[in-house]
């Protein structure tokens, strides 16, 4: 076990180079960034040479990759074109979008597989009809309503919540945020949990465990739902990433300056310093959430193991 | 400031930059008691370059400038007319060598007294290369520019040969030609003077600017929120009428009205499109809507053979005409644009120079003509008029959509006219620039002062610095030199307008439509204008 | 779970599932038995009914909208319901109906072949990594990993601005390009999981060749996740359709799709709402008949319900 995870942390050295020049060409690609820095004007053409040196520009991309690598070493990702630092937006964004995720995650799992369990043995009946339902409002109706409906609603008619939030983003204020956030993931964990509930819940084991006068709560919660997991903790792994990265629409809503509306502003400033350091960090995230994932795989089911 | 839709729509609506810093501020702010200490909160975009006056190129930038700079003139909130404000007075002879004179009386903020120097250092650094201001060629009229800014390479002189000092109080500017108008040039807020605390301690005056007008900075956060306080010892007539102003950083518009509307915020400079159908129903009589010193055009590459030809004029007159300018404006914005009918803005004033009107017929919707002239022009060059936008700010996929919409109903052809999105503000410029588009594609004009001039020498002028799409005509230039060198004002702008009428014959780029201004308030507040720059005049404002 | 030994140890028939149909007359093969199973499922047959539906009008519009999507009257923007124009106009004037009828074919296109194409690559590299191990599985899961690190935006903007084809294979092609890690770790789970199982030992003792068990024993069990996420990702794949359009690098103007519609309309929520409503509710049915009919597939695959 303790090798199997060594392991795992040293493959994340290759992934993060791989990313980190993935993601650095791919901006490259985009073209030249200063054009958009003078409005509708054209820079004038020894403005835009003097600013292409002072963000290094005007070198060949191999090496702008190496004097940035060179630099994130150090600590150093560089800075955004308006001259302020990346670590500093980093420092801002990600704690607020960490808080945002953890409050979308907790929906999902409580929320999300309470629905599935209760649809996954009541197949067919009103419940699992009403939650169908609303499983395909929330896939056909863009985030951008959703959202914008409930700031409307519960924000300036009801008066319950600000509609934006502020610059702190405590976690109260991130609720309504990370249920518009974690709609369509809840309609995934939703599914996944029932259908593996509906699957098992025949399974002979079930049946023993039953037959041997174990209590029914204790049957599902023990023996079903552990049993039925490994799909939904994979997806669950699998969305941490996207929550954390692409929650672009709904933090522009609801004013959060988090990761997903920083680097969006990066992409489309075609700024790579921005964009690669977000990005870096993503992927580090989304490589712990999988081996995390993958040590579950182990608890939930004892006949898998790692070597 | 620049083109019209970045400024407006880029910077207003929804950039708010790369930044975001530590917590603080922020939240609601509204408060700090009511009447002449009233603060008053307000929406804001994260400016896009450090707040350095030459470097200032859009809107929310500028609004900060407007509050803590004055400059050697002040254009008149509601007339626009340039008036003195630490100018005593600025003479000239010959229309080419201007003496200035700066009153007495004036301090920057921090106790230092605003003199002659404070403005020749400034300009001289706003012109200078390594400097990297955006708005340098603000300066390049006044001789010796080409020196301090050469096309390309090194600057071979670091001060403008043509500004000299001659006391604390006077200095002299020579220009490289006569401008008659250049007097009336200098209310932009590049022209601001400095103190010397810029030059000695950049990095501190850069998170914390100092200047001379009628609000101090009391805190800034990157990315977050500015607190501006009343400076009580401002010298100059315009005090702040409240107590202070705080502007919020929003991810986007939208966001900024809703909580204008549930009472979080006291006023929102840009209502979003999506809301114009029930801004009145929402907000009464506290929505604004005037006119800002913005064109919206559709611009042609003239570099390309196949648009540069004689036929070319009359497929160009009638795509305008086949454009119903009327429809759009009223359906697609809410009438919060006015259908143009000149290359000027409203805000200009007649004595400015609009005119109502100046176009005529080949600004006017008339199907019937405009399929004619198409056709007799020879079509539409390749078949298909594809129109270049940037997707990613500015909706722009709208209007144009509808627009293609009124052409495509004149040619009886679903396909004659489509939009073209190009994913990304600087992708689109650089499309621009490198001249790739052969097609049209969206332009616009933001002025950058209220003079006739500036609608139309930077844009149309020969090889000027926004004449995008290279059109270039004899008549059109010496009409230009011509008024320049014009001493009179009224003869000035009448020649001016010749040179607009060349325009008409010619159509080099068809005008759409002119923006208003757009803003809404909280019933804490009054006396809520905005200037022409679509700017709120902050220091008029008053908190109930 | 200890006692999860004897699942799907069997072929045995279990009558009486909720869903289950007749007993059968002689023992075939898994998968003929599921399409027995699916040919009497009253669930299989309304979905592939609507299924079918879309198919037609995807490639016949006319038949049940007799305008042009394209012709449309700026004066009557966002008018509401009229003669003729039974679900009003939209922003600009086109009639919402047949803007609705002929965007199925752009967006049934987009979500059937995206959803295809993430489904056979992510389930083939995520079955492989999951039924391997070890080193492969390293491989094809690190690769995944950057893979999930291309933020959608970003990849768009690179990958479509590129191609200047106003056809919906770009589209597809890319969605499929960065849609496929998610069904190649959910698949990857589900083949660990199904590896685990005595049936599968069983038969790999007997000497049964890798591509036999997984097609015959691991495949079939394994599966019902997979079809989980693909149908509701059909339906989020539509959207990102719109999502692409609005970036400027998905379908070009003037393509009509459900999804740009509804993006288009989002915009009105407040004060022209209809225009939401019925491309969203074209997209609704279809999700739906795709839920349905992975449902039905799905317990048509699990013996235990039969």
């Amino acid at each position: 076990m303790g090798r199997y995870v060594i392991r795992r942390l040293l493959q994340m050295i290759p992934v993060f180079f791989g990313t980190t020049l993935l993601i650095f060409l791919m901006v490259n690609v985009m073209g030249d960034p200063i054009a958009g820095l003078c409005g509708e004007r054209q820079c004038d053409p020894a403005t835009a040479a003097q600013l292409r040196s002072e963000f290094g520009l005007d070198k060949p991309v191999w090496q702008q990759y190496l004097t940035y690598m060179g630099n994130v070493f150090t600590g150093d990702f560089g800075t955004a074109f308006n001259g302020q630092k990346v670590t500093e937006l980093m420092a801002t964004a990600f704690p607020i979008t960490i808080r945002l995720t953890i409050v979308a995650l907790l929906f999902e799992i409580v929320i999300g597989i309470s629905l599935g369990v209760v649809t996954g043995l009541r197949r067919g009946r009103p419940i699992d009809t009403t939650v169908l339902i609303l499983t395909l409002v929330v896939i056909s109706i863009p985030t951008f309503v959703t959202g914008l409906l409930l700031q409307l609603l519960l924000g300036v008619k009801w008066g319950i919540i600000h509609p934006s939030v502020s610059s702190q983003a405590p976690l109260d204020e991130l609720i309504i945020p990370g249920l518009v956030v974690a709609s369509v993931s809840l309609a995934y964990v939703t599914r996944l949990t029932r259908t593996s509930i509906a699957e098992n819940a025949r399974a002979d084991y079930v049946r023993t465990a039953i037959a041997k006068g174990l209590p029914r709560r204790r049957v599902i919660i023990r023996h079903l739902l552990r049993n039925s997991l490994i799909p939904v903790v994979t997806f669950i792994g699998t969305d941490v990433g996207a929550l954390m990265g692409g929650a672009i629409v709904t933090e522009r809503i609801f004013n959060i300056h988090g990761v997903g509306y920083q680097l969006y502003q990066g992409i489309l400033r075609q700024n790579s310093q921005t964009v690669v350091g977000f990005v870096t960090i993503l992927v580090l995230v989304f490589l712990a959430a999988n081996l995390i994932v993958d040590l579950l795989y182990a608890v939930l089911d004892p006949r898998i193991r790692y070597a | 400031m620049r083109g019209a839709t970045q400024a407006k729509w880029a910077a207003c609506a929804v950039v708010v930059a790369l930044a975001a810093t530590a917590c603080g501020g922020g939240g609601n702010s509204s408060g700090g008691g009511g009447g002449a200490n009233g603060i008053v909160s307000s929406s804001w975009g994260d400016p896009q370059n450090p707040l350095e006056p030459a470097n200032t190129n859009e809107v929310q930038g500028g609004k900060v400038l407007d509050m803590i700079f004055r400059g050697l003139k002040r254009y008149d909130p509601k007339t626009g007319a340039a008036t003195d404000m630490l100018a005593e007075k600025i003479e000239t002879k010959d229309n080419q060598n201007f003496t200035i004179t700066v009153k007495d009386g004036w301090t920057f903020s921090n106790g230092e007294k605003v003199t002659a120097k404070s403005f020749v250092d400034a300009w001289n650094y706003g012109a200078l290369l390594k400097n990297n201001q955006k708005n340098a060629y603000f300066f390049g009229y006044i001789d010796g520019y080409s020196k301090v800014h050469p096309e390309s390479g090194s600057s071979r002189a670091n001060t403008l040969s043509g500004l000299k000092l001659v006391n604390d109080k006077t200095f002299t500017v020579k220009l490289m030609q006569k401008f008659s108008l250049w007097p009336d040039t200098l209310g932009y807020p590049a022209f601001a003077p400095l103190p010397r605390t810029f030059f000695t301690d950049h990095a501190a005056w850069v998170s914390k600017p100092i200047g001379n007008g009628p609000y101090t900075i009391d805190n800034y956060t990157k990315g977050s929120s500015m607190n501006l306080r009343k400076w009580d010892k401002y010298p100059g007539a315009d005090k702040a009428q409240n107590g202070g102003i705080d502007l919020k950083v929003y991810t986007d518009n939208n966001t900024a009205y809703t909580d204008l509307t549930a009472g979080n915020l006291d006023l929102v400079d840009d209502v979003p499109a999506s809301q114009l159908k029930n801004v009145k129903a929402d907000l009464g009589d506290r929505y604004i809507n005037t006119p800002a010193g913005i064109i919206q055009t559709l611009a042609f590459p003239f570099y390309d053979k196949k648009w540069d030809t004689p036929g070319g004029i009359k497929v160009r007159q009638g795509l305008s005409m086949a454009i119903n300018r009327d429809q759009i404006t009223s359906q697609i914005f809410q009438k919060t644009r006015t259908p143009a009918s000149d290359w000027t803005s409203p805000v200009l004033g007649v004595d400015g120079g609009f005119k109502k009107g100046l176009c005529g017929a080949p600004c006017e919707y008339n199907a019937a003509n405009a399929k004619k002239l198409i056709q007799e022009g020879g079509g539409i060059p390749g078949g298909q008029l594809k129109i270049s936008y940037n997707a990613d700010t500015g909706s722009h996929k709208e209007w144009v959509d509808a627009v293609c919409n009124s052409i495509n109903k004149v040619m009886g052809n679903n396909k004659a006219c489509v939009g073209a999105p190009v994913g990304t503000f600087a992708d689109f410029r650089s499309q621009v620039s490198q001249q790739k588009l052969n097609g049209a594609w969206r332009a616009g004009w933001q002025m950058d002062y209220p003079l006739i001039q500036n609608f139309l020498q930077p844009v149309y002028y020969t090889d000027a610095s926004s004449n995008d799409g290279k059109w270039s005509n004899k008549q059109f230039d010496g009409l230009v030199d011509k008024a320049n060198a014009e001493s009179d004002k009224a003869k000035a702008v009448s020649t001016f307008q010749d040179a607009e009428r060349v325009l008409v014959a010619q159509m080099p780029v068809i005008p759409l439509w002119y923006q208003n201004g757009s803003a809404g308030h909280s019933d804490r507040i009054t006396d809520v204008s905005l200037n022409q720059f679509s700017v709120p005049v902050y220091e008029q404002i008053k908190v109930k | 779970m200890d006692l999860a030994l004897e699942e799907g140890a069997t072929l045995e028939k279990t009558p009486g599932g909720p869903e289950g149909t007749g007993p059968a007359e002689k023992p075939r093969s898994l998968w003929s038995d599921a399409w027995r199973d699916l040919r009497r499922n009253p669930v299989f047959i309304i979905s592939a009914l609507i299924i079918l539906f879309l198919v037609i009008i995807s490639i016949w519009p006319s038949l049940i909208a007799d305008q042009d999507p394209l012709n449309c009257n700026l004066g009557k923007a966002q008018e509401g319901s009229q003669p003729g124009h039974p679900f009003g106009f939209d922003g600009q004037g086109c009639d919402v109906y047949t803007r609705t009828v002929y965007g199925a074919r752009n967006s049934v296109t987009v979500g059937v072949c995206a959803t295809l194409g993430v489904t056979l690559l992510g389930g083939l590299l995520g079955g492989l990594a999951g039924f391997y191990g070890g080193l492969s599985d390293s491989f094809l899961s690190r690769i995944t990993d950057i893979f999930f690190g291309i933020p959608v935006v970003l990849g768009g903007l690179v990958f479509l601005s590129v191609v200047p084809s106003s056809t919906v294979w770009p589209v597809i092609g890319f969605i499929v390009l960065l849609g496929w890690p998610q069904i190649a770790r959910i698949a990857r789970g589900s083949v660990i999981t199904a590896k685990q199982n005595d049936y599968v030992q069983a038969a790999r003792a007997l000497g049964a060749s890798n591509s036999r068990m997984m097609l015959r024993h691991i495949a079939p069990n394994a599966v019902a996740p997979v079809i989980v996420v693909a149908t509701i990702a059909l339906g989020t794949y539509i959207a990102l359709e719109a999502t692409l359009s609005f970036l400027g690098v998905g379908l070009k103007p003037p393509a009509v799709s459900w999804g740009i519609d509804i993006s288009a309309a989002a915009n009105y929520i407040r004060n022209a709402p209809h225009m939401l409503l019925w491309p969203a509710g074209a997209l609704a049915i279809t999700v739906l008949a795709f839920i349905m009919l992975g449902d039905a597939v799905r317990d048509a695959l699990d013996p235990k319900l039969r």
